[in-house]
C-alpha cells in the first residue's frame, strides 16, 4: 500500500533521544508556539481529568431540580444541564472520561499495531501476505459500522466503547509502522544482529522497535484526537458512553440537538470541551512531528 | 507490468472474502433479530405467533454456512437479494438512496479541493508565518470539531440568520428533488451538507497538500531552479505544485472511498434520505442482507480505489512493480 | 352499562353522520391545499397494517384506508367512545353478549373502483384474526375471545365470540385494522406490504421509500364533503433537531408522534401565535421491571424497596419539563374510568405522598433482605424520549437509599433479545398501547407463561385468577373492583413491575392547521379526513 500518513517517513536520531530533557522541552516552546499552545490544552485537559475529584464544584451525577437548565451564573459558571446538573462539573469530569477513552484506545490499539507492523515486516513472506490481508480487511471495513456493530453485541459502556474504537484503529497504526520498519529491516545493523545469531524477538525489540518510536508516537498522539472524535460521533448515534457518567460526546448528543436554541450553554460547552483538546492535541502532535523529523526541522 | 496487475487483482479477493466473512459474523453476533425488532419496536404489543411465521419466512432457520455460501456466491454474481427489513431487492434499496449520497460527495470534494489547495500551498510557502498559523488552526479545527455538531450549529445558524434578515426563519428543504428536475431546490437542500463534509474532508486535505509542499520545495530541483533564477511563481506553478499534489490527489481518493462512512453522521443531521442513513438503519434493524451488501459495497470501492492508486504508482515508479 | 356505553356511542355516530362536515362548529372549514406532515421515523419495513406494529405505517397510510369502526375522531379523549367508520351503526350484542352484528355501508369504493362489501370487511378481519400460514398478523393474540368471523350477505358482517367480554369492541377499533380488497387478499396475502388500495379519504399518489408518500383527495369518499385537503406528503424526519427546524421554518405544518417539551419551548419562543398545542395523555408509560428469576430480585422485599425509592409523585412536574412524561398513574391509562384515583393510588406501594417515610422502609427492607449495598445494571433501550430520562432519573433515585446502578444502553434488538432470554437484572421497558383498552393493556403485569410479553420471569396464580375474572367480568362496576385487586396483587403485594410515570403527547404545529385532535395515542385518529388549512 501507497498511501499512509506523512508520518511514515520519519525516523528519529538517536542524539536527539539523549538531550536533556528539559532543554528539548525548552527548545520546543521556542521553536514550535502552536504546538506550546497545544500542549498547554493538552495539559489543562489533563489535570481536569486527573483531578477532576478535587477541583469539580458539584457532584456531576447529582440531579437537582431546582435547578433545571439554568443559565450561566456565579453558582453555575457553565449552567447547569436539563436534569439540573452542574455543566461545569460535567465537563471536567467528561476529560477524564476523554481521557479515559482516547488514551486507552490509542495505547491498546498502537500497541497492538506495532506489534503487528514489526512483526509482519521481519518475518516478511508467508506471515507477512496473510497478516496484511487481515490487515486490509479491516482498513477496508467501514469505521462507523464497525463500531455499530461491536456496541450492538457488546452494549454500550466505557469499556465496550473503547473497544469499539480500538479495533478499527489496529490496521492504520500496523500499516505505519511496517512501512517504517521494512525501510530499517534492509539497514546493515539488523542484518549484522541476525548475523550475530540474535533471536527474533531480540532483534525485534532491540533493534527494530526503537526505530520506529517517533513515527509511532506521533501516530498515537493522533489516536488520542480521534478517539475522542469518535466518542462523540457514537454518542449522536446514541452508541457511546451512557448516562449517567460525564462524558463531552454523550452531553453533546442530548444537548445540542434539544437545547441548541433555548439554552445553548449545554449545547455549546461541551462541543467546545471536544473541539480544543482535539486541536490542542493536534496542534501538540503536528509540532512534535516537525521538531522530530530533521528534513522538516533544519530549514 | 502485467504480472504486477494480476497480483494485485488477486490478492484483492482474500480481502473480499475477508471482508464478506466479517460482516457475516458480526451481524449474527448481535443478540436478538431482525423480526423481534421489526415487531417490537413499535413499542405495542405484539402476537408471538407472528415472530415465528416471520423468521420462517426470512428463511433464517437455513444452516449458517448455507446462508453464508448463498451470500458470497451471490455477491460475484452481483445478485444481493431482498432486503429482509423491507423484502425489496437490496440494489432498489441502495439506488433509491444513493443519488443523494453521491451528490453529497461530489459537492464535498469540491469544496475540499478548492479549500484545502490553495490554503495548503499559501499555508507553505508562508511557513511559520501568521498567515500559516492562522490556516493551521482553521484546519486542524476542521478535523477536531465533532461533524454533527457543526451540522447542527449551521443549520442553527442559517435559521437564525435568515430570520433575522427577512423575518422568516428558513432552512434546506428536507425532501430530496432530483438535480434534474429542480436544480435551486436540489443544491439548496445540499449546499449545507457538502460543506459540512467538505470541511472536515479539506483539513486532512490541506495539511497533506501543505507537508508534500514543504518537502518538494527543499528538493534539489526545485533549488536548482531557483538558483538558475527561474520567478517563484513559474517554479510553484510548473515544479513544485505539479510533483506535490500526487500524495494529495491520492488522499483525496482514498478519503472519497471513506466519505460514505463520514456521510452516516451528516445524513442523520440534515434528514437525507441517503446511503449512511440507511447503513445504520440496516444495522439496527439487523437486515443481514442489506447491511452485507452496503459493507460489500464500501469495501469494493476502497479495495478498487486502493488498486488505482498502486497502479498509478507502480506506473510512475517502476521500483514498486519489480519488487 | 356495558350496553349503555355502546349506545352512546352509536348515537354520536349518527349525530356525526347527521352533522356531516359541520362536525367541527367553530370555524367554516376551508377546502383545498396540501397538508406537509413529518413522520418522526424511518421508513416503516412494509406498508400493511395488519402485519406491522410501528406507527410510521399508520402514519403513512392511514388516510387511504376505511376501518370498520375507530375511536371517535371528534372526542377521541373519550376512552370509551368508539364509532363506525364502514359499518352504520354500533351493534348491540346479542346471544348473551357473544354475537355481534354489523351492517356495512354500501356507498365505499376502493381506489380501483370498486365497490367495498362485506366480503372484503370479513376478509380482512379474517386474516388479521386467523392469518393463514405464512402471513404475519402482529396483534392477532387481542382476538382470542373471537370464534368465527363471516358475511352472510353483502352487507353484513357477523362476528361470534368464545365468551362475552369488555374488551372486544375497543379491539375492534384498533387502528391498523384497514379493510383490504378480497379479491386481491385471496390472490396475494403478501400485496399490501408494498402496495396501496384502500378505500378512505385520500387516493394513493406516490411512495419514495425512506422520503416521502404522497396522497391526493378521494372524490368519491363515502363521507360527503370530506376531506378538506386537496392532498398531503408525509416526509420521513427521524431526528427530532431537524423536525423543529422543519416546523420553524414551515417546511412542514405538524408532526403527530409527539415532541418533547423543550423542543415545544423552542418553537412557542421563535413563531408565537403561529404555534399551537395540544396535549393529552399518552396510552403509553414506562415500566421498570427485576429480573424476578435472578438473585436478589427473587425477593420480594428488594424489589419492593427499589419501587418505594422512587418519588414519582416529585419527578413528574420536573420530569415533565424535559421529557415526555406527565401523569402518576398506576397499570392503567389514567384517562380510563377503570384507572385508580389518586386516593387508591397513595394506598399503593411506590405511590406513598410521604417519600421520606417511604424510603426509610426501603432502607428497612434492603437491611433485612442482606442487600444495603446493592450494586446492578439497569438495562435500557437506545430510544432517548423518554426511556433514557426516565434511567438516569431512576438511577439517581435509587442512589438515594445506597444503591449503586450503572447503566446498560442496547439498540432495540439486543434489549428485546435480553428481555426474552432473561438476561438483565432490571430493565427499562414500556407499555404503549394503541387504543385504550385496559384489560388487554394491562396483560404486561401477568406472568410470561400467560402473556409473552410480560419479561419479569415471575409466576403468580393470584394475579392470573383475577386477571381471568376480570377479563370475563362485563358489569364495569364489578371489573372496576377486580382491576383494584389485581393491581394491588402486582404492585404493592408482589412488586412485579413498576409503571413508572405516562407519557405526555404534545404535539406542536403550524396554527394554520386546523380540524385534528389530539388523542391519547399516536396511532389513531390519523386518517386526515377533517384536517383542513387556514391560508
Amino acid at each position: 500500500m501507497s498511501v499512509s500518513a506523512p508520518a511514515t517517513t520519519l525516523t528519529a536520531e538517536p542524539d536527539q533521544i539523549r538531550r536533556g530533557l528539559w532543554r528539548s522541552i525548552l527548545t520546543f516552546c521556542r521553536r514550535q508556539p502552536l504546538g506550546t499552545f497545544g500542549m498547554a490544552l493538552v495539559i489543562i485537559v489533563a489535570i481536569a481529568g486527573l483531578g477532576a475529584d478535587l477541583i469539580a464544584p458539584y457532584n456531576p451525577t447529582a440531579n437537582d431540580f431546582a435547578a433545571m437548565t439554568e443559565a450561566p451564573s456565579w453558582a453555575h459558571w457553565l449552567g447547569t444541564d436539563q436534569f439540573g446538573r452542574d455543566m461545569l462539573s460535567r465537563i471536567i469530569f467528561g476529560a477524564r472520561t476523554a481521557l479515559l477513552v482516547g488514551l486507552s484506545s490509542a495505547l491498546v490499539g498502537g500497541v497492538a499495531g506495532l506489534v503487528l507492523g514489526v512483526g509482519s515486516a521481519y518475518f516478511g513472506g508467508m506471515i507477512d501476505l496473510i497478516l496484511q490481508r487481515v490487515l486490509d480487511v479491516l482498513m477496508a471495513f467501514p469505521l462507523i459500522i464497525m463500531a455499530l456493530a461491536v456496541v450492538a453485541i457488546f452494549g454500550t459502556g466505557v469499556q465496550n466503547v473503547i473497544i469499539a474504537i480500538t479495533v478499527p484503529l489496529i490496521p492504520r497504526c500496523a500499516r505505519v509502522v511496517r512501512s517504517s520498519a521494512l525501510a530499517i529491516r534492509e539497514i546493515p545493523y539488523v542484518d549484522a544482529a541476525r548475523a550475530c545469531g540474535f533471536g527474533h524477538t531480540r532483534i525485534i525489540l532491540r533493534h527494530m522497535a526503537p526505530n520506529v518510536v517517533a513515527p509511532f508516537l506521533i501516530m498515537i498522539t493522533a489516536f488520542v484526537g480521534q478517539a475522542i472524535l469518535a466518542e462523540a460521533s457514537l454518542s449522536y448515534l446514541g452508541l457511546g458512553v451512557q448516562e449517567p457518567v460525564a462524558a463531552w460526546g454523550l452531553m453533546l448528543q442530548g444537548g445540542a440537538e434539544e437545547y441548541a436554541s433555548t439554552a445553548p450553554w449545554i449545547a455549546i460547552f461541551p462541543g467546545l470541551a471536544i473541539m480544543l483538546s482535539v486541536l490542542g492535541i493536534n496542534l501538540f502532535g503536528d509540532a512534535l512531528r516537525d521538531e522530530l523529523d530533521p528534513k522538516l526541522r533544519n530549514r | 507490468m502485467y504480472r504486477y496487475v494480476i497480483k494485485r487483482v488477486l490478492l484483492m479477493v482474500p480481502t473480499l472474502i475477508g471482508a464478506a466473512a466479517l460482516v457475516f459474523l458480526l451481524m449474527r453476533l448481535i443478540p436478538g433479530d431482525i423480526c423481534v425488532v421489526r415487531l417490537g419496536s413499535g413499542g405495542g404489543s405484539f402476537d408471538p405467533r407472528a415472530v415465528a411465521a416471520c423468521h420462517a419466512e426470512l428463511g433464517m432457520d437455513r444452516p449458517m454456512w448455507l446462508q453464508f455460501v448463498d451470500f458470497v456466491w451471490g455477491f460475484f454474481r452481483l445478485d444481493f437479494g431482498t432486503s429482509m427489513w423491507s423484502g425489496k431487492p437490496v440494489t432498489t434499496e441502495i439506488l433509491a438512496r444513493l443519488p443523494i449520497s453521491l451528490e453529497i460527495a461530489l459537492l464535498a470534494t469540491v469544496v475540499a479541493i478548492s479549500i484545502a489547495i490553495p490554503l495548503g500551498t499559501i499555508s507553505a510557502l508562508k511557513q511559520n508565518t501568521w498567515l500559516d498559523v492562522v490556516v493551521r488552526v482553521f484546519a486542524i479545527g476542521g478535523i477536531a470539531t465533532p461533524s454533527f455538531w457543526i451540522g447542527i450549529m449551521s443549520i442553527l445558524l442559517v435559521l437564525n440568520l435568515s430570520n433575522a434578515i427577512t423575518g422568516t426563519p428558513w432552512m434546506p428543504p428536507i425532501d430530496y428533488v432530483p438535480i434534474w428536475k429542480d436544480p435551486i431546490r436540489n443544491l439548496s437542500m445540499a449546499f449545507l451538507p457538502a460543506i459540512t463534509v467538505g470541511y472536515r474532508y479539506a483539513a486532512v486535505s490541506m495539511r497533506m497538500t501543505r507537508s508534500t509542499m514543504l518537502e518538494v520545495m527543499r528538493e534539489d530541483y526545485i533549488r536548482t531552479a531557483r538558483a538558475k533564477g527561474l520567478l517563484d511563481k513559474l517554479i510553484i506553478n510548473r515544479h513544485a505544485l505539479k510533483n506535490a499534489l500526487l500524495p494529495v490527489v491520492t488522499l483525496i481518493g482514498i478519503e472519497f472511498a471513506f466519505l460514505i462512512g463520514g456521510l452516516v453522521v451528516t445524513e442523520q443531521v440534515f434528514n437525507l434520505n441517503g446511503v449512511g442513513r440507511l447503513f445504520v438503519q440496516a444495522v439496527q434493524n439487523q437486515d443481514y442482507t442489506l447491511t452485507q451488501a452496503l459493507v460489500m459495497l464500501t469495501v469494493t470501492v476502497f479495495v478498487v480505489t486502493n488498486f488505482c492508486v498502486d497502479l498509478l504508482y507502480a506506473w510512475l515508479d517502476p521500483r514498486i512493480r519489480f519488487a | 352499562m356495558l350496553t349503555k356505553i355502546f349506545r352512546t356511542a352509536g348515537v354520536s355516530v349518527l349525530l356525526a353522520a347527521a352533522t356531516g362536515a359541520a362536525g367541527w362548529a367553530a370555524e367554516t372549514p376551508k377546502r383545498g391545499g396540501e397538508l406537509v406532515y413529518m413522520i418522526p421515523a424511518e421508513a416503516p419495513p412494509s406498508l400493511d397494517g395488519h402485519r406491522e406494529t410501528t406507527f410510521a405505517t399508520v402514519h403513512s397510510v392511514a388516510p387511504f384506508y376505511s376501518v370498520l369502526m375507530r375511536a371517535n375522531p371528534d372526542n377521541p379523549q373519550d376512552t370509551t367512545s368508539f364509532v363506525c367508520d364502514l359499518c352504520t351503526a354500533v351493534p348491540t350484542p346479542t346471544d348473551d353478549g357473544k354475537t355481534y352484528t354489523f351492517t356495512i355501508r354500501q356507498d365505499a369504493k376502493f381506489q380501483d373502483g370498486t365497490p367495498l362489501t362485506a366480503a372484503d370487511v370479513a376478509a380482512s378481519w379474517h386474516e388479521i384474526i386467523f392469518p393463514p400460514k405464512g402471513v404475519l398478523s402482529a396483534r392477532a393474540n387481542w382476538y382470542s375471545m373471537v370464534d368465527s368471523v363471516e358475511s352472510p350477505d353483502p352487507a353484513t358482517v357477523v362476528f361470534k365470540l368464545k365468551f362475552a367480554t369488555t374488551v372486544f369492541i375497543p379491539a375492534l377499533a384498533d387502528p391498523y385494522a384497514f379493510i383490504y380488497e378480497k379479491k386481491i387478499l385471496d390472490a396475494d396475502p403478501h400485496w399490501y406490504e408494498a402496495h396501496v388500495m384502500g378505500s378512505g379519504p385520500f387516493h394513493f399518489v406516490s411512495y419514495a421509500i425512506g422520503q416521502e408518500i404522497k396522497g391526493e383527495r378521494n372524490p368519491d369518499y363515502y363521507m360527503k364533503g370530506l376531506p378538506y385537503l386537496d392532498g398531503f406528503t408525509g416526509i420521513y424526519a427521524p431526528k427530532e433537531a431537524v423536525r423543529v427546524a422543519a416546523i420553524k421554518s414551515d417546511r412542514a405544518a405538524i408532526e403527530f408522534r409527539g415532541m418533547p417539551p423543550t423542543a415545544v419551548n423552542d418553537l412557542k419562543a421563535s413563531l408565537g401565535d403561529r404555534i399551537s398545542v395540544q396535549t393529552s395523555d399518552w396510552n403509553c408509560g414506562n415500566v421498570i421491571t427485576p429480573n424476578s428469576s435472578r438473585k436478589p430480585f427473587d425477593d420480594v422485599r428488594v424489589r419492593k424497596a427499589l419501587l418505594l425509592a422512587i418519588d414519582q409523585w416529585n419527578g413528574a412536574p420536573a420530569l415533565s419539563k424535559i421529557a415526555v412524561v406527565r401523569t402518576v398513574g398506576g397499570i392503567v391509562f389514567p384517562g380510563s374510568p377503570l384507572a385508580a384515583t389518586k386516593a387508591e393510588l397513595e394506598q399503593l406501594a411506590g405511590f406513598y405522598p410521604d417519600i421520606e417515610k417511604s424510603r426509610t422502609e426501603a432502607r428497612r427492607l434492603l437491611k433485612e433482605a442482606g442487600q444495603e449495598h446493592l450494586k446492578f445494571e439497569l438495562l435500557n433501550r437506545n430510544v432517548d424520549q423518554p426511556y433514557k430520562f426516565i434511567g438516569t432519573w431512576v438511577i439517581d433515585q435509587w442512589s438515594k437509599i445506597g444503591v449503586t446502578v450503572t447503566q446498560k444502553v442496547v439498540p432495540t434488538g439486543p434489549w428485546f433479545a435480553a428481555m426474552r432470554s432473561g438476561d438483565f437484572d432490571v430493565v427499562s421497558e414500556s407499555n404503549c398501547n394503541s387504543i385504550v383498552n385496559p384489560v388487554l393493556d394491562t396483560q404486561k403485569y401477568l406472568p410470561q407463561a400467560l402473556f409473552s410479553e410480560s419479561y419479569g420471569r415471575y409466576s403468580d396464580p393470584v394475579a392470573a385468577d383475577i386477571y381471568q375474572n376480570m377479563l370475563r367480568e362485563t358489569d364495569p362496576a364489578k371489573q372496576r373492583v377486580l382491576m383494584r385487586a389485581y393491581e394491588k396483587q402486582v404492585i404493592d403485594v408482589e412488586a412485579h413491575a413498576f409503571p413508572m410515570l405516562w407519557w405526555n403527547r404534545i404535539v406542536t404545529y403550524r396554527s394554520y392547521v386546523k380540524g385534528w385532535k389530539i388523542g391519547p395515542s399516536h396511532f389513531i385518529t390519523q386518517d386526515l379526513a377533517t384536517i383542513w388549512l387556514d391560508k
